[in-house]
């Protein structure tokens, strides 16, 4: 009997995330302007915002003691930070307005070469690049990397950056945002107040500017609040990537496509890996599959260890040492699948949050950056003396602003490309090529409407084919936990909701998926529903459950991984 | 060269980690070993001292000296070394001598080496080793001048009877105000449950592979056997069959003792970290593959239902004797 | 903030919520990093910061660290100076018993549990035999274990309000820690090298075939374990 992970909802409620304030009124936590999320977008807002300050000192008096604080769920910003990554320096470049260089960036250097395959278990064979995907003019960057970057000049900007914070709940009254409501620290696994229980704070704002990310927990709360939601439901790829020290350095950008994912249409599975130069030592490398995979047996993490395995990279690795590992889904839809609107009375969202992803080139980072600087522009206006941010059409003039925007005129463009070349598979004119070389097998995919949870799970003997890790080239997933720098307290709530017990298939495909092995099926038992197991210290926060039929929440502040070099 | 070892007590005897230290000290064949016993009523423990390599022994027994406080017994040692031209003094770890030894190095201006795991003089000098970074590394370690101060790691030696006989000379004692400021209210009172995870010399350690929060029985039953503390995985802690104060592992406690037999345990790098500089680690694991036989000193790929309660009687049998 | 300096504050934070008055001051030696931990100190509940930072101090032994030290503690005249009982980055770092002699006061380590009244303090220390209940006058030093207590979470006001309060930088001058005394010139321990740690030994398998118990027993032996 086919099952979909869509068939166990978890018990969770949107209205769970949306409250009035409780805090008495003198003890919340005024500021000016909240931003949630120390990401690109949430940054370039509060540096754009600063920068904007600096010539409206009354502004700045009336805003208060904290003018902008940004909230920051990782122990510090940069450890929730993850992608490839190929930045366009576009968006950075306007931010700082000529006042910094491209050596003032922490890039790793500037795409010299570039080479796209096709994939088999033994050979590859080159594709040309395609138009999409060129990355002339691009660099080589780490995110969380970028991320500390754009927080020290964020705090040089004014910002009050409060990491291991987590945004709870979204604070909304009489139909407008008022801010959000911290999580609580210091509970037990049970919900107990531990001795040093701390209740989370009413932080309240003129403005509240969501940069949350992947899956942003109030981000999706918002959308289905204040009706925003777009044409298509959001859909998602999960990526997870290593960071190796290498012998030789690589002086290309690689992508590839092909093995080990499985081109035929039932699986699904469309995706592809990448592989870039850090530097002369090091080089990233990562595995991205789209979330709407229909067998039980598919692991991303283990899919990408397989791919250690093939000659072109196992002779990029030889020598080297793993530094790093770590995990994040990408939204996919695209265009389509953005919000009707980007704000709401006193709301702000920008980024990966609503999605704002141009999908065939993998490329999101430039887009944050611009989206936060235009949201920091937007709630420069609102915030002017006769001005009030929550007034219909106050916030009217950031949409218009995207609108008119590169961000905008880019995704429009490949929304034809999506549709050409189908969710998830972003080689764009690759195609062709890739046909070729694939012998016909890779067919255009249609466009995906269903949310990934929708597709009904099939069984293949998939997990035989991973290679048994061997702790020099190949890694098992504990392993890549705590190399994640994953140290997640134990003794608090389980912050993952999921449906349990639930059919074999949803279970198992829920522990395979999941790169950082927070859920397991119990052995034996009855054939048709499991009990799954969580080890929810494992969680690296990826988002991947919510995509395939449970919803992360997040934990207490400062748990989840501590990226680095990702 | 004049080396000094600090000989602690408890009750009426020496203890084995000091002796070890003096033995050591001896086996250099640098110079002149002294040892020094502090105390109330100790006398009668310096002689002993000669059969592990002491030509002489300091007494400095005073009822001020009576209670096992650390200050006081820098100001012996001090004093020791200025008059006597005293110009290496060894200890061995404990809480105790960690805190005279530090306090002695301020009070002399002296170089202090702690965690010595070796020692071997090179020259007219002394050179020391010890580990670092988790075990990952040694270093060596030296002194740029005298008096040299160095504390080795416990367990680190053993005590050498090379027979001789030391001279048992007493020293008066003068203490600092400061020195015994500190006053002892109530001594050593034993805990309820025997030795706390991190004080340990033995563990044993129950994993998921025990089956049941009924199986931890066989765990503190060999523990009890060994004299030693029983501990937990993230695992178990989690599922609730075992309180999180004996959880072991990079989100619990980090633990050294001489001895770790992990039961049902597979071993992932969260629980390594937290055991892995045990001096020995036996593991029970019906899983052949399971991580933890990579690292351990003796590796038993069977059912822990059978092996631990046959192991527990072994114990008691060969302690009994 | 190191896992052990967070018990020691949280102890000093207690006893000022206990008395209802006094001041608790965070110092720290160290390269300007130290100053995040210090201002997480000041999130947590810490009136005031002093940090001694000074390239000068660089490469200090204990000697040198406990020298310079004890001049910015002698010079804030505290009742009570707490550490935490181990430095994450030098295992046995014993930093406290060299403070307690430079400052010339009594001292108690190990301590899982404080009490303080009348112009004294109490500590029960933890030692291999069990543990001691001292008692000394103040001032004095305490170095504290783990097991005293779960450090508090730091609010959002705190966090926001730690910029607010008073933070010193000192340099070594300032102190007048002499150059010769301070840093590598300073030190009287030095390292020489690195090695590889010696190989573990020969990792020995069996499987069960009856007689696994007996086998380990034997091996136990051998290692003079039992």
């Amino acid at each position: 009997m086919a099952v979909r992970p869509a068939d166990y909802p978890p018990p969770f409620d949107v209205a769970e995330v949306i409250a009035a304030p409780s805090d008495p009124p003198d003890e919340r936590i005024d500021v000016g302007l909240l931003i949630v999320g120390a990401g690109p977008a949430g940054l370039a807002c509060a540096i754009r915002f600063g920068q904007l300050l600096e010539d409206a000192p009354e502004l700045a008096e009336r805003l208060g003691d904290v003018p902008v604080a940004v909230v920051e769920k990782g122990k510090q910003p940069g450890s929730h930070l993850l992608s490839g990554a190929v930045v366009n320096p576009r968006a950075l470049r306007r931010l700082f307005r000529g006042r910094k260089r491209l050596e003032d960036l922490p890039f790793y250097g500037p795409v010299e070469a570039e080479s796209v395959y096709f994939l088999t278990p033994k050979s590859k064979t080159r594709i040309p690049a395609p138009p999409t995907m060129r990355n002339h003019g691009n660099h080589v960057a780490s995110l969380s990397q970028l991320g500390r970057f754009l927080a020290e000049e964020a705090e040089s900007a004014g910002a009050t950056i409060l990491p291991e914070t987590a945004a709870d709940r979204l604070l909304v009254e009489g139909g407008r945002v008022l801010g959000i409501r911290t999580g609580d620290k210091g509970r037990g696994r049970n919900g107990e107040e531990l001795p040093n229980f701390e209740p989370g704070s009413d932080l309240v704002a003129r403005v509240t500017v969501l940069a949350e990310g992947t899956q942003g927990h109030l981000t999706g709360a918002a959308i289905e609040q204040f009706g925003l939601e777009g044409e298509n439901p959001q859909v998602w790829a999960l990526g997870v990537k290593e960071v190796w020290r290498v012998a030789a350095p690589l002086r290309r950008v690689i992508h590839t496509m092909g093995w080990p994912l499985r081109a035929g249409a039932r699986y699904r599975e469309f995706g592809g890996s990448f592989c870039y130069p850090m530097g002369d030592d090091m080089v990233t490398l990562g595995m991205v599959v789209g979330l709407d995979y229909r067998d039980v047996e598919l692991s991303p993490h283990d899919v990408l260890q397989e791919l250690k395995t093939h000659p072109l990279f196992r002779r990029i690795l030889r020598g080297g040492e793993r530094l790093a590992w770590g995990a994040k889904t990408i939204p996919e839809g695209g265009f389509l699948s953005l919000p009707k609107r980007l704000h709401a009375p006193g709301l702000l969202l920008c980024g990966d949050g609503p999605g704002l992803v141009n999908v065939p080139a993998l490329k999101g980072i430039h887009y944050a950056i611009e989206s936060g600087a235009l949201a920091a522009e937007t709630a420069f206006a609102a915030l002017q003396p006769g001005q009030t941010p929550w007034t219909p059409g106050a916030l009217d003039s950031y949409d218009e602003a995207l609108r008119d925007s590169f961000v905008w005129s880019d995704l429009q463009e490949v929304r034809n490309m999506r549709q050409a070349f189908g969710k998830g598979f972003w080689l764009g004119g690759a195609l062709a090529g890739a046909m070729t070389a694939s012998k016909g097998r890779f067919p255009p995919k249609p466009l995906g409407t269903e949310p990934d949870a929708v597709q009904t799970l099939i069984r293949t003997k998939r997990a035989r084919r991973y290679p048994q890790p061997d702790g020099i080239l190949t890694f098992d997933k504990l392993s890549s936990v705590y190399a994640s720098g994953n140290k997640t307290r134990d003794d608090q709530p389980s912050h993952i909701r999921i449906a349990n017990p639930v059919a074999r298939d949803v279970g198992e495909a829920w522990a395979r998926m999941c790169p950082a092995q927070v859920y397991e099926v119990a052995d034996g038992r009855s054939a048709n529903e499991v009990t799954v197991q969580v080890t929810p210290s494992n969680c690296v926060q990826c988002g991947a459950i919510t995509a395939k039929g449970g919803r992360l929440t997040p934990p207490e502040g400062g748990s989840g991984p501590e990226y680095t070099l990702t | 060269m004049s080396i000094l070892v600090l000989l602690e007590h408890h009750g009426d005897e020496l203890q084995k980690g000091s002796l070890s230290v003096l033995s050591k000290a001896a086996s250099l064949g640098a110079g002149d070993v002294y040892g020094v016993v502090a105390g109330s009523g100790v006398r009668g423990l310096a002689a002993g001292a000669g059969k592990y390599g002491a030509s002489k022994v300091f007494v400095a027994d005073d009822p001020a000296l009576e209670a096992p406080l650390p200050q006081p017994r820098v100001d012996v040692l001090a004093k020791l070394v200025e008059e006597q031209g005293i110009d290496t003094v060894l200890l061995a770890q404990s809480v105790l001598a960690a805190d005279v030894a530090a306090g002695l190095a301020a009070r002399l201006d002296a170089g202090l080496n702690w965690e010595l795991v070796d020692l071997e003089e090179q020259d007219g000098k002394l050179v020391g080793t010890r580990p670092a970074l988790a075990d990952s590394v040694y270093v060596k370690v030296g002194w740029k001048d005298t008096p040299r101060i160095g504390i080795f790691r416990s367990g680190t030696f053993d005590p050498k009877e090379t027979g001789g006989e030391a001279e048992v000379v007493d020293t008066p004692v003068q203490l600092e105000d400061f020195s015994s400021a500190a006053t002892m209210v109530e001594q050593a009172h034993e805990e309820q449950q025997g030795p706390s995870i991190e004080d340990a010399d033995v563990i044993v350690a129950g994993g998921r592979g025990l089956g049941g929060p009924e199986n931890f029985s066989l765990v503190e039953e060999l523990a009890k056997a060994l004299g030693g503390a029983v501990a937990a995985t993230r695992a178990v802690v989690d599922a609730g069959w075992y309180p999180y104060a004996t959880q072991v592992g990079q989100t619990g406690k980090t633990v050294s003792p001489k001895l770790y037999i992990a039961c049902g345990i597979s071993g992932a790098i969260q629980h390594k970290v937290g055991m892995q500089s045990s001096s020995v680690i036996v593991a029970i694991n019906k899983d052949p593959n399971a991580p933890i036989f990579e690292y351990s000193d003796l590796g038993v790929v069977g059912d822990v239902h059978e092996v631990v309660p046959k192991l527990t009687e072994l114990v008691k049998q060969r302690k009994g004797s | 903030m190191n896992a052990f300096d967070a018990n020691a504050l949280e102890e000093a934070l207690r006893l000022k919520d206990a008395s209802g008055e006094g001041e608790v001051v965070a110092v720290s030696m160290g390269p300007q990093k130290a100053a995040d931990t210090l201002r997480k100190a000041l999130a947590m509940g810490a009136d005031r910061a002093v940090l001694v930072s000074d390239d000068g101090a660089a490469g200090s032994d204990l000697v040198a660290t406990s020298y310079a030290l004890g001049k910015a503690l002698a010079r804030e005249e505290a009742d009570l100076v707490l550490f935490g009982q181990q430095a994450s980055d030098s295992d046995g770092a014993v930093l406290w018993a060299a403070i307690a002699e430079r400052l010339r006061c009594p001292m108690i380590s190990q301590v899982a549990e404080l009490t303080a009244s009348d112009g004294k303090v109490r500590g029960k220390r933890q030692t291999e035999f069990g543990y001691d209940v001292i008692e000394a006058p103040l001032p004095a030093v305490v170095a504290v274990s783990d097991a005293i207590n779960e450090p508090r979470y730091p609010s959002l006001k705190g966090i926001m309000g730690a910029k607010k309060k008073p933070q010193e930088t000192l340099t070594l001058d300032e102190l007048g820690v002499e150059g010769d005394r301070a840093g590598e010139a300073g030190s009287k321990t030095e390292v020489l090298g690195l090695t590889d740690p010696p190989a573990r030994g020969d990792s020995r398998r069996i499987e069960d075939d009856g007689t696994a118990a007996e086998q380990i027993a034997e091996f136990l032996t051998e290692k003079r374990l039992i």
